[in-house]
């Protein structure tokens, strides 16, 4: 009997690629985020709320997964930006292969933000690297408070939590208070911003934090060699 | 949720190591599992096994190493496991301290039966 010691990662393929994801993204100055929330807790709705911040000149683009249908995709192209659905098929989560796939065909250099919408779930997208900048974790006040206790290793990961639906806590038993203490048990140093994409409370903070990301990003690329 | 997807990865990474010796029988697969890794030693020992019902004589066993969150404190240097996600140093009362292990998700060895 021979004991090969092996101690890589189970997900080295998908690690591997996402290095690739992450490397192209670098060349070609794009800031790349990760939106991941159970569903129904808003991710499409935020989506469309920021894309229509964004004058059409903007060079957004957008990956949107789910099982089933495109109805999010269809949602999401009416502003305009090039959007791609990815349908997993029974899939609970996108993977570096299928990102890679979903971005064939896009001219990178025409682009300076890619948003990929994650297949609605807390647990298994967590794993999955997409070679993305920012993971974003959103949870809605029609939730439990409790969500980040229960889900630690995707709200551990999160480098911005939002907190959507504010407009909704006069309705519900939600406590604000008690969620941000969650989050930073499992998360110390998280940051978080409470919005609603319903009536855009909360986005002037949301849009700065995002042009923050989007210029570190388009400064930390390589300058262009022209000719 | 995604315990198939792993189980599938574990198997081939460790077909893998045992095509580079001819002849070679993978007989076992140790990994290490983090408590928030997102992955439940259960579901994925369930997957493993099914992955391999009916394919060979004798399949491969799996060993899972579960590794419990611990976090390591900077000033007094003690390891513990957080308890109730509590982050604060047992040892000296140090308010922060840093994780150093609960994420993994790795293939540490495998076992082979050679010709």
């Amino acid at each position: 009997m021979t004991k090969v010691e092996v101690q890589q990662k189970v997900l080295n393929e998908n690690q591997r690629l996402a290095q690739g994801l992450r490397e192209s993204f670098r060349e070609h100055g794009i800031y790349c985020a990760n939106f991941i929330s159970s569903p129904g807790a808003g991710k499409t709705l935020l989506l469309e709320r920021t894309l229509a911040l964004f004058p059409p000149a903007k060079r957004v683009a957008v990956l949107t997964g789910d099982i089933q249908t495109d109805n999010d995709a269809t949602r999401l192209a009416r502003y305009g930006f090039p959007v791609r659905q990815i349908t997993t098929g029974g899939c609970c989560h996108l993977d570096a292969r299928m990102v890679e796939r979903a971005l064939e065909g896009w001219d990178l250099a025409s682009l300076d933000t890619l948003f990929i919408e994650n297949v609605g779930n807390l647990v298994c997208p967590a794993s999955y690297d997409l070679g993305e900048h920012d993971k974003i974790v959103i949870l809605s006040t029609t939730e439990g408070e409790d969500k980040p206790l229960k889900y630690p290793a995707t709200f551990s990961r999160a480098g911005l939590v939002i907190l959507n639906k504010i407009d909704l806590l006069p309705y519900v038993s939600f406590n604000l208070d008690v969620a941000k203490e969650n989050i930073r048990k499992v998360h110390p140093g998280a940051k978080i911003l409470e919005i609603s994409a319903t009536t855009g409370a909360g986005f002037k903070q949301w849009e700065q934090w995002l042009e923050q990301k989007r210029a570190a990003c388009s400064e930390a690329a390589p300058a262009l060699v022209l000719g | 949720m995604h315990e198939m997807g792993i189980a599938t990865s574990i198997l081939d990474a460790a077909r893998k190591e045992a095509d580079r010796r001819p002849g070679a029988r993978v007989c076992k697969v140790g990994v290490r599992i983090g408590e928030w890794s997102g992955v439940d030693p259960e579901s994925l020992r369930f997957c493993f096994d099914a992955l391999l019902a009916g394919t060979e004589p004798e399949p491969p066993a799996l060993a899972i190493e579960f590794c419990l969150r611990q976090n390591r404190c900077g000033v007094c240097g003690t390891v513990f496991a957080l308890k109730d996600f509590e982050i604060q140093c047992p040892g000296c009362g140090a308010p922060a301290t840093e994780p150093v292990s609960g994420d993994e998700l790795e293939l540490a060895y495998v076992e082979l039966e050679e010709p």
